[in-house]
């Protein structure tokens, strides 16, 4: 994929926030994220972009998990923005909350963040992140999906890929990696719910999360956006290619980028230089197992499958009219 | 710790923890240099003044051109960039296309009558140079800028060397060769024309410092039989009566035969095409084995230019040329002769297999060595036997370019001036050469290069390939910049610890303190100008 560097070079279209000296550094340095951590990445892109496009006026709630752990380890806190953590399942709860108390003190342009990772999004805390969008609280929720407990030792989550090894899933003669499950696709879930908007975005793409995060902060009611955020540690690669990681899950199309309005698909971002999924599956060794001399290929197909299926489903093969 | 549990913390105060401790490796930044770059046989600097024509800084960019090379306008006309042939954006979607952005600059700098600045400083020391082509002008000029005085003798009628007397004026326009050594004149070179040396033992006294450059302009000989007084010449010759009498069109006749392979025969054949004859070369290997550029036997075929390949001329009787077949047994590799004959007419035949180095000047100097090929031999600095003369160029050389040849001037150049000064000569410094693989091209879009148009016609008139401002702009932005920081601030952008630091001016530093060593800056740097090293 040809995708532009970070200071856009000559057309300032593409400049990014994160390539300004301006930019706030909402999560600085000396957090004890590990080595090319993706969500460390990821927040820090994402908070300084709501910041920015919120004139600074914002707020966050974290969920427990790994973003919480290593960037307040008490009693230093790596945080440049209010920030506030409370418990693993209720951060969608505690963001209505403060939501709630800013309204009713007429502080309409504080906007509030709530965000954690993808256990704590789409398994722990699914209730009250349910319940925020059925309420459609003025809350930005932003899931950093890493599709594991990393924090804890690499266990399962619902967002864990079909065949992905992980702790609670390891391979087994009879049995590739974890089970091939539905697992929970958070992004359609609240959709489901009809917020006033939905999106997907991925650090393998910088300029495309801060537009949507940007765009997000500043809508009224509940928003929902997903952060694709490779984990070397839990996926087992180079901790130099996140970004190389995070960009090849977007060209195979196993992790789709798009915006929905309303419960509905609005716009996706196609591919421009696709590439297999084994291009992006080999370098990790948590899908080592699907290429090994007892690999079968009807375990490759499943995520073939599932692939193939957003690439039709998002509109990510490029058309006529591109 | 005297904070109680659940509480408030003050914003950053994780800026206490030096995460840098955790490091085993560290990124570097650093400059290696581009394989166009160390290809050249002049050593241009390409990328740095690709980059000044991207930001629009023509000047800058001529300038940084002419501190290696005081040809811009010639040598990106007749240059065989292999720049081009090992840029790294080849595999991609095709090599920038330095020649004619070099051209471009070379022709803007004659319009707008850019010069040399002038020379301030004077070494007091005398310089002569035996030879006024590519090699001679380009050391005269090195060495005046060094503030040395130099005299250039030329024994044509103009300065210029192969460049005037070997390539065609449809490959290199005479107005721009014209000024470029005017331009080299104007900041005090002397150069004498029609001035042959007899004897160079007769010089060595009368200057500090002698550079032989005279090239190699005498024609091989072959050894085919001749009879009746057939209508023959040398391609140099041919350059020579073409180029110094250009006026009054030299009559080849109709039918003429080019014997040889090289670039010179194609160059040969093409002025007789220009001189209204139908041509053929005449080779005695195959079209593929032709040292002649493919471009230019492409472009020779193009016009109409026959050649006739494993074929040896045994005799020419008048007008007739007895031509000897050979068989090609591609799998050994080896040529025999066929037995079959067959017998042509030509008005003209033109030889072309070669040219090498008229020694006789050199007859009285016997500590000058002469090689078995024919060469001057010289040592790593650039000397020759004797301790103030020194050579360069074809003379030298059998890998005659003249790029090569602007090469040798500029290390001969710096060699003398050691020599002049007693100082040791520079040394032959080349870094690391960032290849394909040290690149992320993820970062680049592709686009297409903006290529020279079709010839157009044939006649001496040489076409116009010049570049507008703005594509000017836009092809040299589409150099990769190999090894070098273009500031594109992926680094600073993707560093998950906020380790890297940028200044007001864009300049990047990593903070040590808090990097720890993951390697996305390396990896995500789109020109390999970022290494990872250990933390020893």
């Amino acid at each position: 994929m040809s995708s532009s560097t970070l200071s856009g070079e000559s057309s300032k279209k593409n400049s990014t926030i994160q390539s300004r000296r301006s930019r706030n550094n909402s999560l600085t340095s000396g957090h004890r994220a590990c080595q090319g951590c993706g969500e460390a990445l990821g927040a820090r892109c994402a908070i300084d972009a709501a910041y920015h496009a919120a004139a600074g006026k914002i707020t966050v709630v974290n969920a427990t998990g790994c973003l919480e752990v290593f960037s307040c380890s008490f009693p230093e806190n790596a945080w440049n923005v209010p920030w506030l953590h409370s418990l693993f399942g209720n951060a969608a709860a505690v963001a209505t909350g403060v939501a709630a108390a800013l309204h009713s003190q007429g502080k309409e342009d504080v906007r509030v963040i709530a965000q954690g990772g993808d256990g704590a999004t789409g398994d722990i805390g699914m209730g009250c992140l349910s319940g925020m969008f059925d309420r459609n609280d003025d809350v930005l929720y932003i899931c950093y999906d890493n599709q594991a407990y990393m924090n804890t030792g690499v266990q399962r989550s619902g967002t864990t890929p079909p065949l992905a090894r992980t702790a609670t899933t390891v391979p087994h003669k009879n049995y590739a990696g974890s089970d091939p499950q539905t697992g929970k696709n958070v992004a359609q879930i609240a959709m489901a719910h009809e917020i006033p908007y939905v999106a997907t975005a991925s650090i393998g793409n910088i300029q495309d999360l801060e537009k949507k995060v940007s765009k997000a902060i500043n809508i009224r009611g509940s928003k929902y956006v997903h952060v694709h955020v490779p984990c070397p540690l839990g996926w087992g690669y180079d901790t130099a290619e996140t970004i190389k990681i995070a960009r090849l899950a977007i060209q195979c199309g196993l992790f789709p980028l798009f915006e929905a309005e309303y419960g509905k698909l609005a716009r996706s971002t196609a591919i421009e230089d696709p590439i297999s999924i084994e291009d992006y599956l080999k370098p990790q060794k948590r899908f080592a197992h699907l290429f090994g001399k007892n690999a079968s290929s009807e375990s490759l197909d499943i995520l073939r499958k599932i692939a193939n299926s957003n690439i039709e489903k998002y509109r990510l093969g490029k058309t006529a009219d591109d | 710790m005297t904070k109680p549990f659940a509480t408030v913390l003050e914003a950053s105060t994780s800026l206490n923890n030096k995460t840098g401790s955790w490091r085993t490796k560290r990124p570097e930044y650093v400059q290696s240099a581009s394989p166009c770059n160390v290809v050249c046989p002049a050593g241009e600097d390409i990328r740095l003044w690709l980059a000044l024509v991207k930001a629009g800084k023509f000047y800058e960019a001529w300038k940084i051109i002419t501190k290696d090379n005081p040809f811009p306008a010639a040598m990106g006309r007749i240059c065989y960039h292999t720049c081009e042939k090992i840029c790294n954006r080849e595999s991609f979607d095709g090599a920038v296309n330095i020649s004619a952005i070099e051209r471009s600059i070379g022709d803007m700098a004659i319009d707008q009558a850019w010069g040399f600045e002038n020379v301030t400083v004077n070494s007091g020391k005398n310089v002569l140079v035996v030879g006024g082509g590519p090699s001679g002008l380009a050391a005269a000029y090195f060495l005046r800028m060094l503030g040395h005085d130099v005299t250039v003798y030329e024994n044509h009628l103009k300065a210029g060397g192969m460049m005037r007397y070997g390539v065609p004026r449809y490959r290199l326009s005479r107005c721009v060769l014209d000024a470029e050594i005017k331009r080299i004149e104007n900041i005090g070179v002397k150069i004498v024309c029609q001035k042959k040396i007899t004897d160079i033992n007769a010089e060595i006294d009368d200057f500090d410092a002698i550079y032989l450059a005279m090239g190699a302009h005498k024609a091989s000989q072959t050894g085919v039989e001749i009879k009746n007084k057939p209508n023959i010449i040398d391609a140099v010759d041919l350059f020579k009566k073409v180029e110094d009498d250009f006026t009054n069109f030299l009559n080849l006749g109709n039918r003429v035969f080019v014997y040889g392979g090289g670039n010179t025969a194609i160059d040969a054949a093409r002025t007789a095409l220009r001189l209204g004859a139908s041509v053929k070369i005449i080779y005695r290997r195959t079209i593929h084995q032709m040292p002649a550029h493919t471009a230019e036997v492409n472009e020779a075929l193009a016009e109409g230019i026959e050649i006739l390949c494993l074929r040896t001329i045994s005799c020419i009787d008048g007008s007739k040329v007895f031509v000897n077949k050979m068989n090609y047994d591609e799998e050994y590799d080896i040529l025999t002769p066929s037995g079959k004959t067959e017998i042509l007419h030509a008005d003209s035949v033109i030889f072309a297999i070669g040219q090498s180095v008229d020694v006789n000047v050199l007859h009285g100097a016997k500590n000058i060595k002469i090689s078995e090929k024919g060469t001057i031999e010289i040592d790593k600095n650039m000397t020759t036997g004797i301790p103030s003369v020194f050579a360069g160029g074809d003379v030298v050389s059998e890998k005659r370019t003249v790029t090569n040849a602007i090469g040798h001037a500029k290390k001969a150049a710096g060699c003398i001036d050691a020599y002049l000064r007693n100082t040791t000569p520079p040394l032959d410094i080349r870094s690391e050469v960032t290849n394909l693989k040290k690149l992320n091209v993820a970062y680049f879009k592709k686009s297409a290069k903006i290529t020279a148009p079709e010839w157009q016609n044939i006649s001496f008139e040489e076409r116009n390939i010049s570049y507008s401002k703005k594509e000017l702009m836009t092809e040299a932005s589409r150099c990769f910049s190999c090894g070098s920081c273009f500031h594109c601030d992926n680094c600073y952008g993707y560093c998950p610890d906020n380790a890297i630091t940028k200044r007001a001016n864009g300049d990047l530093e990593i903070n040590y303190n808090y990097c720890k060593g993951c390697g996305i800056c390396a990896t995500e740097c789109p020109c390999g100008a970022i290494k990872m090293v250990s933390n020893d």
